[in-house]
C-alpha cells in the first residue's frame, strides 16, 4: 500500500524501445525467470480452476471443521469446513482477473490522457493535472471503504474504482514520456512530411511509452492485488466468493486454533505480488541492460599488481634523481577505463610533461584528447572507475602517483589539494553548490586549509572578492551562486582557488563557458595574479589565441597521446606536428591575426 | 498562501465527490439505526431528524456550513460528536505514521548514503531489499508479525487498547510492532531513492571542486551532498506518508489499535456519514499539511526556491 507508484521508473526520456531481445533478455535474468514461472502457472491454474479443484468453491462439509491436512483435503479445511486447497484455485482466477480489470481500467483512462495531454497541452492539459492532483490526494483506502458502502462488497466495483484511483500514475507517465519527444527532430520531420497527429501519436510517440507502460502495469497489478486482499481481510469482501483476502481474513479469525489457514492465503499473495514486482524490475533491467558495465573480475595478475601498490602507499618511492626541482613531473603516464569486455580503453597514453615553479604551461587539444583528465589525475579527482594504467606523477620532489600504483592514492593527495594544489574549473554555475551562499563556500576551506578563524577567513574572503575585480565584495559574499553572472561567478572559482596560497593551480577551460567580453577580462585576471602571485599553471584549453596571451611553454595532445612540446613562441612560429599546424591554421581562419598573438606571447615571456 | 488557497480547493472538491459518493449508501441508514422492527412513521421521523428527507445540495450545503465553523457534527449511530471521537483516535494514528516515517528517515538516509559512497557489496544489499521490500505485501507481513511475535511468542500485545491518557510504556509497547511493520515496508524503497539521489549528487562538478578546495570528504558528504539530495528523499517520505494513512486503516486492524483506520472501517461500513466526513476530511487535511510542510523543507533546502 505504500509502494511509490511511478517514483522509481523510467519515464522513457531516453527513448527506450522494447526489442525483440528484450524478451530474451527478460528470460536470461534470474529474477525475470521466476517471475514468469510463477505467473504462468498461476494463469493456467486460474483458467482451469473448475478442473484442478477437487471441490466447489463454496461446498462445505460442517462435520469436518478446521481439519488438518489429508488425502482428500490436501491443505485441510477452514472453520466451515471448506475445502482450502480448492478455495485457494478459485481465489487465483478471481485475483487476476480483478488485478487485470484494475489495470485495464487505470491504463484505459491514464494513458490516452496522457497522450493527449503530453501532446497537445493546452486547457485539456490543465484540467487533468488538477484531477491527478485531486486523485493524488484522496485517501485511497477510504474512497474504497465510501465505495464499497455505497455499491456493495462486490470485487469488481472496488477495482474499477481503484482503476480510477490509480490512473493518474499512467498520466503522468505518458505525459512526462510524450513531452520529452514531443519537440524531438524526427517528430517535427514527420509533421512536416504531413502525417496527421493521430499517425504520429500512434507510430511514434506511442513506442516511446510502451515499455514504461509495461513496466508500471506489473507494479500496478501487484498493487491492485494487495489493495483488493486488504479490503477483504478487513471484512469488507464478498463473503460468497472464494478469494484470497477472503480465506485470509477467515484465517485470521481462527489464528489461535489453525495458524496454518493464514499461510496459504499469505503465500499466494505473496507469491502473486513478488512474482509482479520481479517482472517489472527484470524488465526494466532488460531495458537498461545495454547501458550497465558488468564488473571484471580481477585477474591474479591485476590482484597481485594491486597488492603491491597497496604496500607503496605507506614508503612511496624516492622519486627520480635530478627531477626534485620540478614542481610538478609527469612522466609516462597512462589512464584508462576499465570497459564490459574486460579491455581497458586508454584515454591517456605515455603522457610527459613538467611545470617549474612560476610558470605557465599549456596543454592543448580538441575536446576528448585526454587534456582534462590529465589535469584530474594530477589533482587525484578522476572518477571511481578510472584507473592508471601507467607511468607516475610527482609534486615537489614526492611521488602522488608512484610508478605502479593503479589508482590516485587520496592519502597522499589529500593535504595537497586546496593547500597546495587548486583548481579552476569550466563551467562556473554548476560547480558552486547551489544551496550555500558564495562567502560560506570560501571561507570553508580557507579555514579547514589554513586553520584560521571564520572571521579571519571572511575578512580575508572579502579581500579576496575585491582583488578578482568584484565592485560589491560584501553583496557578493552574502549572495546565493544563482544570483550572480557567470562572470563573476568564475571570479569567485578564480579566488577561491587562489585562496589559500597554493603552489600550482590548474585551469581547465577557465573562459570557455563565458562570453567572449568576459573571457578577455577572465584572462587580464589570471594573468595579473599569476604574475603577482608567483604560481606555477596549467592552463588546459583548445584555444591557442588563450596559449598565446598566458602561457610560457604548450604541449599539444590529441587522442591521448602527446604530439608536440616547447616554448609557445617555438611552437607558434614553426610547429613541427601536422596536428599543431591544424589546430593553429583553424585559429588563423579567427578574428585575432596571428602577428599580434606572436607579439603578446613574447611581451608575456620576457616578463 | 497560493498553495494554502490551491489546499482549499481539493479540500472542497473532495468533500463534495465523498458526500455524493455517500449519498448512495444512505437510504437505509434510518432503518439501520432503529432496527427491524421500527414502524414507518418511526423511519420517517428519524429520516426528518437527519435531514434524510431533504435534497442532497441542500444537505451538504448544510453539513458544510456547519463544517466551516467548525461543527463537524455527530454520529448518526452513537451520538458521540464527531470531533470528540476524531480526537482521541488521531493520537493514535498519526503515533504510528510519525513514528514509522521518522525511523524511515533515519535508517534509509544511512542505508542510502553507504550504499551510494562505499558502493559494493552494501550497494547490492540495499538494491536487492528494494526490490524484495516492494515484492512483500506490507500486510502480509504484519500478519506475520503479529501471528509469530505477539500470538505465537507472546513478545508483544496482539490487541491494544491505549488512548491519550494512557501511560508511554503502553504506547510503546503497542506501536512497537505496527511501527516495525510500517517500516520494513517502506525503508528499502525510500534508501534506494536516497541512493540515487545521492549517487546524482557525487557526480555534480561543484563536489569535484569542493574536493579539490582540501575540504574534508566527511563534510562534502554531510554537508552539501546530503542536502542536495535531501528534496528527493523529502518526496519519497511524503509519498509514503499519504500511502501510510491509508495502509494504517489494515495495519490497525491486524493489530487491533484504535485509530481513525479502525474507525474509518466501521463508520463506512455503518454508513455514518458525518462520521466518514470527518475521517475523510482530516485525512485530506493531513495530506495538504504534509505537502505544504515538504515544499516549506524545500525551500529551506534549496535557496532557489526560497526566491522564486
Amino acid at each position: 500500500m505504500t509502494l511509490p507508484i511511478t517514483s522509481s521508473i523510467p519515464t522513457g526520456q531516453s527513448g527506450v524501445v522494447v526489442r525483440a531481445n528484450t524478451l530474451k533478455r527478460i528470460l536470461t535474468n534470474p529474477m525475470g525467470i521466476i517471475a514468469v514461472v510463477i505467473l504462468t502457472v498461476m494463469v493456467v491454474v486460474a483458467i482451469f480452476a473448475d478442473v484442478i479443484a477437487p471441490f466447489e468453491e463454496n461446498f462445505a462439509n460442517i462435520a469436518k471443521t478446521l481439519a488438518a491436512p489429508d488425502a482428500v483435503n490436501l491443505l485441510g479445511t477452514d472453520s466451515a469446513g471448506r475445502d482450502t486447497f480448492s478455495r485457494l484455485v478459485f481465489g487465483t482466477r478471481i485475483t487476476l482477473l480483478s488485478a487485470i480489470l484494475c489495470a485495464a481500467v487505470a491504463i484505459a483512462i491514464g494513458l490516452p490522457a496522457g497522450l493527449i495531454g503530453g501532446y497537445y497541452a493546452g486547457k485539456f492539459d490543465s484540467v487533468a493535472n488538477w484531477v491527478t492532483n485531486v486523485l493524488m490526494a484522496l485517501p485511497g483506502i477510504i474512497v474504497l471503504l465510501t465505495i464499497r458502502a455505497a455499491f456493495g462488497p462486490s470485487v469488481w466495483v472496488s477495482m474499477i474504482a481503484f482503476g480510477i484511483l490509480i490512473s493518474p500514475g499512467y498520466f503522468r507517465l505518458t505525459r512526462t514520456a510524450v513531452r520529452s519527444v514531443r519537440n524531438e527532430l524526427y517528430v517535427d520531420a514527420a509533421r512536416v512530411s504531413g502525417l496527421s497527429d493521430t499517425r504520429i501519436i500512434a507510430r511514434h510517440i506511442f513506442s516511446v511509452v510502451r515499455a514504461p507502460i509495461i513496466i508500471q502495469t506489473a507494479m500496478v497489478c501487484g498493487v491492485a492485488i494487495s489493495i483488493q486482499s486488504g479490503l477483504e481481510f478487513l471484512g469488507l469482501g464478498d463473503p460468497t466468493t472464494a478469494t484470497w483476502g477472503v480465506m485470509l481474513s477467515e484465517g485470521f479469525k481462527n489464528v489461535y486454533l489453525t495458524p496454518t489457514l493464514l499461510l496459504w492465503p499469505g503465500l499466494a499473495i505473496g507469491l502473486a505480488i513478488g512474482a509482479l514486482v520481479l517482472l517489472g524490475n527484470a524488465v526494466r533491467d532488460a531495458l537498461e541492460d545495454a547501458e550497465t558495465i558488468k564488473p571484471v573480475k580481477k585477474s591474479v595478475e591485476a590482484v597481485a599488481v594491486a597488492r603491491a601498490s597497496k604496500e607503496n602507499r605507506k614508503t612511496p618511492a624516492a622519486v627520480l634523481a635530478g627531477t626534485e626541482h620540478h614542481l610538478l613531473r609527469v612522466a609516462n603516464l597512462g589512464v584508462g577505463y576499465p570497459q564490459a569486455d574486460g579491455s581497458v580503453k586508454k584515454v591517456v597514453d605515455d603522457v610527459s610533461f613538467h611545470v617549474d615553479r612560476g610558470e605557465v604551461l599549456g596543454i592543448v587539444g580538441e575536446s576528448g584528447s585526454g587534456k582534462s583528465q590529465t589535469a584530474f589525475s594530477i589533482l587525484g579527482l578522476l572518477p571511481d572507475n578510472a584507473r592508471i594504467v601507467a607511468g607516475s606523477i610527482q609534486f615537489d620532489g614526492k611521488y602522488t602517483v608512484a610508478p605502479g600504483d593503479d589508482t590516485v592514492v587520496q592519502g597522499r593527495l589529500t593535504p595537497l589539494r586546496g593547500a597546495r594544489i587548486s583548481y579552476i574549473p569550466q563551467e562556473p554555475m554548476s560547480n558552486l553548490d547551489p544551496a550555500f551562499t558564495i562567502g560560506s563556500q570560501l571561507v570553508a576551506p580557507m579555514v579547514a586549509v589554513l586553520g584560521i578563524s571564520k572571521k579571519e577567513a571572511k575578512a580575508r574572503a572579502l579581500k579576496l572578492l575585491a582583488d578578482v575585480g568584484i565592485v560589491t565584495p560584501a553583496r557578493t559574499f552574502a549572495a546565493y551562486p544563482h544570483e550572480v553572472s557567470g562572470g563573476m561567478a568564475q571570479r569567485v572559482l578564480i579566488a577561491g582557488a587562489i585562496s589559500c596560497e597554493p603552489d600550482l593551480i590548474i585551469a581547465d577551460e577557465p573562459t570557455t563557458a563565458l562570453d567572449v567580453t568576459v573571457q578577455a577580462e577572465v584572462l587580464d585576471l589570471l594573468r595579473d595574479l599569476q604574475q603577482r602571485l608567483g604560481v606555477g599553471v596549467i592552463l588546459v584549453t583548445h584555444n591557442f589565441g588563450v596559449v598565446a596571451d598566458l602561457c610560457d611553454r604548450v604541449v599539444v595532445m590529441k587522442n591521448g597521446r602527446l604530439v608536440e612540446e616547447g616554448p609557445v613562441r617555438d611552437i607558434l612560429r614553426t610547429p613541427r606536428d601536422p596536428y599543431t599546424i591544424t589546430l593553429l591554421s583553424s585559429m588563423l581562419e579567427d578574428k585575432e591575426p596571428m602577428t599580434m598573438l606572436v607579439s603578446r606571447a613574447e611581451g608575456s615571456v620576457s616578463s | 498562501m497560493k498553495r494554502l488557497v490551491a489546499g482549499v480547493v481539493v479540500l472542497f472538491a473532495i468533500a463534495c465527490l465523498t458526500y455524493a459518493l455517500l449519498y448512495f449508501s444512505s437510504a437505509n441508514i434510518a432503518r439501520n439505526i432503529l432496527g427491524e422492527y421500527a414502524t414507518q412513521e418511526q423511519l420517517d421521523a428519524k429520516s426528518a431528524e437527519l435531514g434524510l428527507d431533504q435534497p442532497l445540495i441542500a444537505r451538504f450545503f448544510g453539513w458544510l456550513g456547519q463544517a466551516v465553523t467548525g461543527d463537524l457534527g455527530h454520529s448518526w449511530f452513537t451520538g458521540q460528536s464527531v470531533a470528540g471521537a476524531l480526537i482521541t483516535r488521531l493520537p493514535v494514528t498519526l503515533a504510528l505514521i510519525v513514528s514509522a516515517i521518522l525511523v524511515i528517515a533515519i535508517i534509509a538516509t544511512l542505508l542510502g548514503m553507504a550504499a551510494a559512497v562505499k558502493r559494493g557489496w552494501i550497494d547490492r544489499v540495499v538494491q536487492t531489499a528494494a526490490v524484495v521490500g516492494d515484492a512483500i505485501p506490507g500486510f502480509v507481513l504484519a500478519i506475520v508479525l503479529v501471528t509469530v511475535l505477539a500470538i505465537q511468542l507472546k513478545l508483544f500485545p496482539a490487541t491494544s487498547s491505549i488512548s491519550p491518557d494512557s501511560p508511554s510504556s503502553a504506547w510503546t509497547a503497542s506501536l512497537t510492532l505496527p511501527v516495525i511493520a510500517l517500516v520494513i515496508n517502506g525503508v528499502t524503497g525510500a534508501a534506494q531513492q536516497v541512493r540515487s539521489a545521492v549517487i546524482k549528487q557525487l557526480e555534480k562538478d561543484y563536489v569535484r571542486t569542493l574536493r579539490s578546495r582540501g575540504i574534508n570528504e566527511r563534510v562534502i558528504l554531510f554537508k552539501h551532498v546530503l542536502r542536495s539530495a535531501a528534496p528527493a528523499g523529502l518526496t519519497v517520505l511524503s509519498l509514503q506518508f499519504i500511502g501510510m494513512l491509508g495502509g494504517v486503516v489494515i495495519i490497525e486492524q491486524i493489530f487491533a489499535l484504535p485509530g481513525m483506520g479502525a474507525l474509518a472501517v466501521s463508520s463506512t461500513t455503518l454508513g455514518d456519514i458525518p462520521l466518514v466526513m470527518g475521517v475523510v476530511l482530516y485525512t485530506v487535511v493531513i495530506v495538504i499539511i504534509v505537502n505544504l510542510l515538504v515544499d516549506l523543507a524545500n525551500g529551506w533546502l534549496n535557496p532557489k526556491v526560497r526566491v522564486s
